[in-house]
């Protein structure tokens, strides 16, 4: 800040009798401040930050800011000077541009094919005012050598030519880096040296930008995507710069043609050679890479780990079959127990049953032969066969309960004939109006 | 060529206000001028308000016009609740669309936002994600670049943890927060970012008066750098209270006529806010603003016009709150009216032509009222908190966001000010008049430099430095009266401004009086009719270095005061 505000107003003139040290006299002292917040906000607060950060008064920080401002044009317009010549360098043959380093002789070696065309304009013009053969003439250089000129031409016109200097960033070898040998990657700088490895091959990627190699942390993924981006290269980069110079002159066609096939057949080896080339070397480094080795025992670790669960699950299942089947086999044979022991106990109870018949039969038959066959004194063949014939009729015809329910009564009659009788005739009777035993089939009851 | 630069993407700054009612932004064009940017649909004051339908987001004006038909999925107004707890929200605004609900420890709004039907709980700080993200791709889209990076404008009263969802919103959209401005400083600084603008000491007044909310803030401009001194804020008054007036005529009238009151209807009171809202904003360009609305109430078709003079005698409450609003922050300041140089206008309601007509009633003739109406050269007040941000962006675009951090931190920012100006003493014969060179309230350290006359016959020159206080003069009346209170109906909201007036012809002035002396110089030889140049640098804690030399002149008289 440092508008002067012009007051007009006159100052007073110095009245009689004042004097001072050097004309200044210090006569009092500032009252106390109120501290506040500045807001952090416009360009004079930020010249404000800028001078109490860096501990500046107003005019260093003016001076200072002044310096940098000026630098700052210097610095652009020099930037690329630095880079030396090599002697050999300029005394080199125009003649033979394919085997110069367009970018050395521009002095730009450090950025290569990184270089922007503006850039390699400006890199240009610097040079050609330093080299410009009237300017050589001018400062008295006898020699009149204006080969390291047109080399700078040369070099212009094949750099400011996009085509052109693909075609020669596609040969340039200085600008390759050597992948690092097994020994060296494993001291531990294997992301370090690869990625530099990578990242100049990257530039004849047709497809921008090329993943990185990335580090340790890197995932799956991005391992896999930098592989996978790798093996399916697609390179711009052609080999023409190399061919043999195709003979112009109209004379020997057939030479010219043969020429043109040969180099056609030498663009494709080469080719074909830097493929395999790059194949191999991501191979290399694929083979060192710690993290594929990783990827791949945390895979088969997955694997493991699933097949292990899965024989668990299977070795659980079968367990559980086992126990199925036991427990159904256990089931079947507890059931058959029980079929044996329920048909025992009905034999029992049809032999029980079959002895009580048996027993009431004999109760009925002998209930007959108790009462003498109803006969007084000794009963005949005839009368005994009469009257057991119809007691065995009876008998066919009711079932077990009312047989016993007939020799319960019987044993009650006990010998009582008539009482016997009685009951025989009942049962007949009940026979009948069961529609069992037909009226008058029992002779004596 | 191949050239494999792919690290991070450069930073592309623009500037966004964002507002409870309208949101801006801008950029800096190729001309070095602050840009306000208009969205897809062509506006530049961008509703603050999100729709959804059937699953589709719709933004601004178009949101807007949803308050009518879809109100339940519209949020609007929740610039506020960034931060907050549901316990410390006003919800007043959000009467009218979708009502914020508490949720954990922040607020949410429930809203159909996708295809389904069920309403999903939207935070407040997702809702502000999604607004800045639409500001964010207006932005791209008109630039033709990403934006990544912003300036955003706060509220004076925006505490931290809003700050920090806030950022956290941006950040979620999108954009790195470069820094968080106050909406006053920005739009001192829009004003003092024109080229014709020149860096003076000044006294300004921000009054922001916005859709729902009004604050205003004193600033101390001191060589480029502001200082806030005082700040008010009134959370009801805004746009929204002039739009109120306007409904509440036409609603009267509609129920003369009709005997139903449209706005006992939900949607024929946002159908009557929409309509009110633009007749307002037409009435501050026009005199006369017609209305209709078709079916206000009952299908019952509504057409009728309002002028100027009506709303001004209807809003005279209201405006004397605002003017009110301005007189409350420079008491607050402990200040005069005579001390402020400038009042900046900004917000939406600044547009009123009345309002600023009001507050130059209230100021002195030197006191510049910065508003479309009094001043011709005024910057459309909506713009000034964007175009404060964009500057600002620009600024500090370039920078690392480590200095920008630290270039913000108190140990920065928090500096001593001058309690009592410096100046100097002129004594001629018997009067003593006393001219500040650098005034209250400036940031330490600091310097001036000022060239005063010396004496028509030369010689000898007396400089004698002092430290001085303003005093205000009130003289008794006189025939004319330069200046005169305005005497309307806003008497009784500024008691405190009329104790000291209670005679209405008056004669206010500020007159300095020397404090203590702090050092005397003497200039030896000085030729007639030249100029002594005095140069005094303060330093932080409190020592004074000063030179004076006659300009051209080869020896200069410095010293030294040391602090106290």
């Amino acid at each position: 800040m440092t508008t002067v505000q012009v007051v007009n107003v006159s100052l007073p003139a110095l009245s009689e009798g004042w004097s001072a040290e050097k004309d200044f006299k210090a006569v009092g002292t500032l009252s106390a401040a109120t501290q506040r917040n500045l807001e952090p906000v416009g360009p004079h607060f930020l010249a404000h930050a800028r001078r109490k950060r860096h501990h500046r008064t107003f005019s260093e920080d003016e001076r200072i800011q002044a310096q940098q401002n000026v630098k700052k044009t210097e610095e652009e317009e020099d930037d690329e000077i630095s880079e030396d010549e090599d002697p050999m360098m300029l005394s080199r043959d125009a003649k033979d541009w394919k085997n110069q380093d367009h970018y050395a002789v521009l002095g730009i070696t450090k950025y290569r094919w990184r270089a922007t065309p503006e850039q390699i304009k400006r890199a240009h013009r610097k040079k050609v005012l330093r080299h410009h053969p009237d300017k050589k003439a001018a400062l008295g250089d006898r020699d009149e050598n204006d080969s390291f000129f047109k080399c700078i031409q040369k070099a212009h016109e094949i750099l400011s030519d996009p085509v052109k200097r693909r075609q020669f960033d596609s040969v340039d070898e200085a600008a390759d880096v050597e992948p690092p040998t097994k020994k060296e990657a494993a001291k531990g700088n294997f992301y370090k040296l690869w990625n530099r490895v990578f990242e100049s091959e990257g530039r004849f990627s047709k497809i921008q930008p090329v993943p990185k190699l990335g580090d340790d942390n890197s995932t799956f993924e991005e391992v896999d995507n930098f592989y996978n981006f790798w093996y399916n290269f697609d390179s711009w980069r052609t080999f023409e710069y190399l061919d043999e110079d195709v003979p112009d002159d109209g004379e020997s066609r057939d030479q010219k043609r043969q020429t043109e096939k040969k180099n056609a057949n030498a663009r494709r080896k080469r080719k074909v050679e830097d493929t395999a080339r790059l194949r191999k070397l991501v191979d290399d480094c694929a083979a060192q890479d710690e993290r594929i080795k990783k990827f791949r025992k945390a895979a088969r670790a997955d694997k493991d780990k699933k097949r292990l669960e899965k024989e668990a699950e299977a070795k659980r299942l079968a367990e559980e079959k086992e126990k199925a089947r036991l427990e159904e086999e256990q089931r079947k044979k507890d059931a058959e127990e029980a079929a044996k022991a329920e048909r025992e106990k009905n034999k029992k109870a049809k032999e029980a049953a079959k002895n009580a018949t048996k027993k009431n039969k004999r109760v009925v038959k002998g209930s007959v032969k108790e009462v003498n066959y109803f006969a007084d004194g000794e009963a005949s063949a005839s009368q005994v066969d009469s009257v057991l014939t119809d007691v065995e009729l009876i008998m066919s015809k009711i079932d077990a309960e009312e047989l016993a329910g007939l020799a319960e009564r019987l044993t009650a009659a006990g010998k009582d004939a008539a009482a016997v009788k009685n009951v025989y005739a009942e049962e007949s009777k009940r026979l009948v109006g069961a529609g069992k035993l037909k009226e008058g089939e029992t002779k004596n009851f | 060529m191949s050239d494999g630069t792919n690290g991070a993407p450069e930073r592309f700054a623009i500037g966004i206000s964002f507002g409870n009612t309208s949101s801006s932004i801008a950029r800096i064009n190729p001309e070095g001028k602050p840009e306000v940017i208009a969205n897809e649909e062509g506006d530049r004051q961008i509703p603050s308000v999100l729709s959804y339908i059937d699953g589709e987001e719709y933004h601004g004006t178009q949101a807007k016009a949803q308050l009518v038909r879809n109100s339940q999925n519209t949020v609007a107004y929740f610039r506020d609740y960034l931060g907050k707890d549901f316990k410390s929200i006003d919800a007043t605004p959000c009467h009218n669309s979708a009502h914020p609900q508490p949720h954990e420890s922040t607020v949410a709004f429930s809203i159909v936002d996708s295809t389904n039907e069920t309403p999903s709980t939207v935070t407040v700080s997702e809702i502000a994600t999604r607004h800045l993200r639409r500001l964010k791709q207006s932005a791209s889209d008109y630039l033709g670049k990403e934006v990544n990076a912003a300036v955003i404008t706060v509220p004076t009263d925006f505490s931290d943890a809003q700050r920090e969802a806030l950022t956290a919103s941006a950040k979620a959209a999108g954009l790195e927060v470069l820094q968080l401005i106050h909406e006053p400083v920005a739009a001192a600084l829009a004003y003092d970012a024109r080229p014709e603008a020149t860096v003076t000491d000044k006294l300004v007044v921000v009054a922001d008066l916005g859709g729902t909310r009004s604050d205003a803030a004193v600033l101390a401009c001191r060589g480029g750098m502001y200082s806030i001194l005082a700040t008010a804020h009134d959370y009801e008054l805004g746009g929204a209270s002039l739009d109120k007036i306007i409904i509440d005529h036409f609603a009267k009238e509609f129920i003369k006529k009709h005997k139903t009151d449209p706005r006992e209807n939900a949607r024929g009171l946002a159908k009557l806010k929409l309509e009110g809202e633009a007749a307002r904003k037409t009435l501050s360009l026009g005199t006369n603003a017609s209305l209709s609305i078709e079916s206000l109430a009952d299908g019952i078709d509504f057409g009728s016009t309002v002028n100027r003079t009506r709303y001004e005698l209807l809003s005279g409450k209201t405006f004397a709150q605002f003017t009110g609003l301005i007189e409350q922050v420079i008491q607050k300041a402990g200040l005069d009216v005579l001390d402020i140089d400038e009042v900046i206008f900004a917000g939406g309601a600044s547009h009123t032509p009345k309002i600023a007509q009001l507050a130059r009633n209230i100021f002195s003739e030197k006191t510049k009222i910065l508003a479309p109406s009094t001043f011709t050269g005024a910057i459309n007040p909506s713009e000034l908190a964007p175009r404060g941000a964009a500057i600002q962006a620009s600024l500090i675009q370039e920078f690392e966001q480590e200095d920008i951090e630290q270039s913000i931190h108190p140990m920065v920012t928090a500096t001593p000010h001058l309690k009592n100006a410096i100046g100097v003493e002129f004594t001629t014969g018997e009067t003593v008049e006393f001219q500040p060179l650098l005034n209250t309230e400036t940031a330490l350290p600091a310097r001036r430099v000022a060239q005063y006359n010396a004496p028509k016959a030369g010689g000898d020159v007396f400089i004698r430095v002092c430290e001085g206080v303003r005093e205000i003069k009130v003289t008794k009346p006189e025939p004319k009266p330069k200046e005169e209170k305005p005497k309307t109906e806003e008497d009784e909201d500024d008691s405190d401004f009329d104790s000291d007036e209670d005679e209405e012809e008056e004669i206010r002035e500020i007159v300095w009086k020397t404090e203590k002396p702090i050092a005397e110089l003497a200039v030896k030889g000085v030729k007639a009719g030249s100029k002594v140049e005095l140069m005094v640098h303060v330093n932080a804690d409190l020592g004074l270095q000063i030179t004076a030399r006659e300009v051209g002149g080869q020896n200069a008289v410095r010293g030294a005061v040391q602090a106290a």
